[in-house]
């Protein structure tokens, strides 16, 4: 007989806490399959099929531990489609934390399914070589700022000569940033004085690729924080903190990245360590998660978690210090996933929007959900990227508003992008740079 | 007519001949039949039933929904029409394998008319879009289930689904004036239309709540409604349930007509408060949510009134909420309770009855005495203005012998629902799950016309076979009716009485 109900039999009892490859997503059996959090996942939104949901994942990844179905091509194509945004984490009732699940999926996916030499090439790349070496990061910073200002990347992209690269590298193409010239790729002062009444002495994060691409964000940070009374301290031992590799897969550099972090930031005897790019921030405030099997380190890395501050979240603690210039514009705001999702961080920005005189901040719908950048997904994933992102376009169009105001610069460079490819003359900046105008005005 | 029993196994050849006839209607996108990812479709919310389908398809248009069914009837293959999948009973269960027709690719409000006070809507659509939708111009569409933030209007009117706020403005049927319907013969055909007033049969009336077995709506047409004026939401405290079960009697003995009472009991609490820490006291035994709108003139005495009979039922505390965000809040922790019941076991049931209200203290008192007597706890959370209780049993599906106690501790419930002069299903509908409960309420003589009104619409029984009805024999003789052992029947988990 056929269509037969289907009657495997209920999943074995697990011997232990369930896990892939050693990391633990025993969190899957907090799911109790409610569906609450469909509606808020935008790769379920676009494409309506629930392998494409949380829930469904989830139900994946319970499934690929308890061995009910293996990692096929297929699998790993569901939860590779994932952008790791946490929109779901948010409106689940049950506290499943998804994004550990969805990391562990990756890493497992990265172990038994690595792909072809070009994806190899391309992880080795970025996570091997150019996030864990500060000074390669620079050098390609370097080459690209050459490539953009001798005038060969418009020719490439005039003459139609993008078209024939190969692969998904036009794509990648049209998201370089523009790089800064060399003067705006140079550290930071290793220790900006707090201005007025001191507040408190605080370690800034200068963050691997924000270091070189918006190194005038940073600045901008150090400089609104010493408005507010905060000493600005930045490690020069400092690197990469690993986030993009813990989402990407590559779990133990990521562990790696997360013991040199912590010890470069130990040294600076900060009461914080301010973040201002959100993927960094939320990943840094789950160390103490990630390294929690670490004997030796388990205890540093919970103290260090709980020392992380995104800049937004610090400068709300208080009425920001006066006076503010007026700057007259309108505005609207996009939370970063790993803000509003990864740290639970919504009305921090908006108080501190709300105190710049003659700013007009208007809302903008589905402000909480992924622009498409979602660390390296732009790269990886550019057909549901660019869907995304025109979506989120679309939304900040229909606001009329002259910029839009977020906090990180995968989503800056993303929507820019968006617009640019849009021919809207709308502005994307960061939040540090509005505060940084309305105390230089 | 459909017959399971002499159902032949798809071969693989057969399975590819099918799949690239149904890509020929809705694209090869649209079509999905590897096992791994048919398996997320497995269940619905309520996960003690599963079964796999053959294939998922993702229509876009109704007709592309008369093709596949179409499709179905020529090749003899059951099909069901599936939305969110937040639905508790098992309704759009491929029970027999199969077709699922997700409609979640046609989730358009169509048309929008300000004047007439109604929308133009196809399935897919999730349930508070269309209030996000109309909400500018002051509109929102009223019944409001609990997983309105994800479930589809097409699930609701399926299931006739309810809400909160039913004892005031009534359940979905009470909202839907047209429907555009695939009959369960590929026919497409309009029921009802565009007015408060349909002349002849009332087909909207009757489809709507039919389970997903008279055919598949692809095009809604909903009432829209005027905001209140004014809305006040009190939070009333309780030191012991049977004198929140006397302040809800209370309430609606003094003539008040709140637009929602709702009663959550102490597990609850503690679940919604370490999921979004909404506000309810966690020492609580139980609190009552209760809501009143309409025009601001008279509120604030109504408000009163509620807050007294409250106080003489013995409530330590009375509240109103402050603002707007508390209020949204308190319901928060209301609409999100089933999934926080996540914090506290890795899986439940929520039952459906219905009672009188003024059996309230009696039944909660006894359904506790179940739950514990099998071994099992229970949260309960629900619609205690309408006497529609939500009893979930919590329960943990890796343990052995569980799932057997948790369908035998429902069992009685329902029976002691039907005892007292309730029903089994308020809202959620029969689906795979009460369908052998039936018989608690109807006479064989009641099913037997439901069975030929189904017959009227669904003769060939293809259209989401095994719901509704009871699948053993003696209960009901009358035309096609499914029946094979479930999967959980035959490994000894459940038994059918």
């Amino acid at each position: 007989m056929a269509h037969t109900i289907e009657e495997r039999a209920p999943a074995p009892a697990p011997a232990g806490p369930l896990s892939l490859h050693g990391l633990s997503v025993e969190g899957v059996n907090q799911c109790v399959h409610c569906g609450l959090c469909l509606a808020s996942c935008p790769t379920f939104a676009e494409l309506g099929t629930e392998m494409d949901s949380p829930r469904g994942r989830i139900f994946l990844i319970k499934s690929l531990a308890e061995g009910r179905v293996a990692l096929t091509e297929g699998t790993a194509r569901h939860l590779s489609l994932c952008l790791d945004c946490r929109a779901c984490e948010t409106v689940c009732p049950a506290g499943v934390p998804y994004g550990r699940l969805i990391e562990a999926a990756k890493a497992a996916i990265e172990r038994e399914r690595p792909g072809g030499p070009g994806r190899r090439a391309f992880r080795w790349l970025n996570f091997g070589l150019l996030l864990g070496h500060p000074r390669l990061l620079a050098l390609a910073a370097a080459s690209l700022r050459l490539y953009q200002a001798s005038g060969l990347q418009s020719l490439v992209r005039a003459s139609g000569l993008v078209r024939l690269l190969p692969g998904t590298l036009p794509a990648w193409e049209a998201l370089l940033p523009a790089m800064p010239a060399a003067a705006g790729r140079v550290p930071l002062p290793p220790l900006h004085p707090a201005e007025g009444a001191r507040r408190a002495r605080v370690a800034l994060l200068a963050g691997c690729v924000q270091s070189v691409v918006f190194g005038a964000h940073n600045r901008a940070t150090a400089r609104v924080l010493a408005k507010n009374g905060y000493e600005v301290v930045v490690p020069a031992s400092q690197g990469c903190c690993g986030a993009l590799n813990a989402h990407g897969g590559d779990h133990a550099r990521a562990l790696e990245m997360a013991r040199r972090t912590i010890a470069a930031f130990e040294g600076a005897r900060a009461e914080a360590v301010v973040v201002n790019t959100s993927g960094c921030g939320a990943h840094m405030k789950a160390y103490g998660h990630l390294l929690g099997g670490d004997p030796a380190w388990a205890a540093r890395a919970r103290r260090f978690a709980a020392s992380v501050r995104d800049v937004a979240e610090l400068l709300a603690q208080a009425p920001l210090r006066g006076p503010l210039a007026p700057v007259p514009m309108t505005v609207t705001y996009h939370d970063p996933c790993h803000v509003v999702h990864g740290q639970k961080i919504r009305d921090e920005p908006r108080r501190l929007l709300a105190q710049i005189p003659e700013l007009t901040v208007v809302d903008l719908a589905e402000s909480d959900w992924c622009c498409g950048s979602a660390g390296l997904y732009n790269l990886t994933e550019p057909e549901m990227a660019g869907r995304l992102l025109r979506r989120k376009v679309g939304h900040v169009l229909a606001t009329g508003a002259e910029a839009v105001v977020t906090a990180n610069p995968g989503c800056i460079l993303q929507i820019q992008q968006g617009l640019a490819a849009h021919g809207a003359p709308v502005r994307v900046l960061h939040i540090v740079e509005i505060l940084d105008r309305a105390y230089h005005a | 007519m459909y017959n399971p029993a002499t159902m032949a196994a798809l071969t693989a050849t057969r399975k590819r001949e099918l799949r690239r006839a149904l890509e020929a209607i809705v694209g090869a996108p649209g079509v999905l039949s590897d096992p791994d990812e048919l398996l997320v479709y497995e269940s619905d919310g309520l996960t003690l039933f599963r079964a796999l389908a053959d294939f998922v398809v993702f229509p876009t248009s109704a007709e592309q929904v008369s093709a596949v069914v179409g499709l179905a009837n020529r090749e003899r293959m059951p099909f069901v029409a599936r939305g969110a999948g937040t639905g508790l009973s098992g309704g759009c269960l491929p029970a027999e394998g199969g077709l699922v027709l997700s409609l979640m690719r046609m989730n358009r409000v169509l048309e929008v008319d300000y004047e007439n006070h109604f929308a133009v809507v196809e399935p897919g659509l999730v349930n508070l879009h269309l209030s996000w939708t109309v909400g500018p111009r002051g509109f929102y569409y009223a019944p409001d289930p609990s997983s309105q933030q994800a479930c589809t209007l097409g699930g609701n009117i399926a299931n006739n689904s309810g809400g909160p706020h039913t004892l005031k403005y009534g359940v979905t049927t009470n909202h839907v004036l047209g429907l555009e319907v695939v009959m369960p013969d590929g026919e497409i055909v309009w029921l009802g239309g565009r007015t408060r007033e349909a002349s002849g049969y009332d087909l909207t009336g009757v489809f709507v709540g039919s389970e997903g077995t008279f055919g598949i709506a692809t095009k809604i047409v909903v009432r829209i409604l005027k905001k209140p004026q004014a809305v006040r939401t009190v939070l009333a405290v309780f030191d012991q349930i049977d004198q929140a079960s006397a302040a809800v009697s209370a309430i609606i003995a003094r003539g008040l007509v709140p637009a929602a009472v709702e009663m959550i009991d102490q597990l609850t609490i503690q679940a919604v408060e370490d999921a979004f820490g909404c506000g309810y006291p966690r020492d609580a035994a139980a609190a009552l949510l209760v809501e009143l709108d309409g025009l601001a003139v008279g509120m604030e005495a109504q408000a009163a009134r509620i807050v007294e009979a409250c106080r003489d039922a013995g409530a330590r505390e009375v509240r109103a909420a402050r603002d707007e965000a508390e209020r949204q809040l308190l319901w928060k922790g209301r609409k999100s309770a089933f999934g926080a019941y996540g914090r506290v076991s890795p899986a439940y049931m929520v039952m459906d009855g219905v009672i009188p209200r003024t059996k309230l203290p009696y039944v909660l008192r006894r359904v506790n005495e179940i739950v514990a007597a099998h071994g099992l706890r229970v949260g309960n959370v629900f619609h205690a203005g309408d006497g529609n209780l939500h009893p979930n049993i919590l329960y943990d599906p890796r343990t052995p012998g569980e799932e057997a106690r948790v369908v035998a501790a429902g069992a009685e419930i329902m029976k002691l629902c039907a005892e007292v002069g309730g029903s089994i299903s308020g809202e959620h509908g029969i689906g795979l799950e009460k369908s052998d409960f039936m018989p608690f309420i109807f006479s064989a003589a009641d099913l037997a016309l439901m069975q030929r009104l189904k017959n009227a619409f669904n003769p060939t029984g293809l259209c989401n076979p095994g719901k509704v009805f009871p699948t053993k024999k003696s209960c009901v003789e009358v035309g096609p009716v499914a029946h094979r052992p479930h999967a959980i029947e035959e490994k000894g988990l459940a038994q059918r009485f």
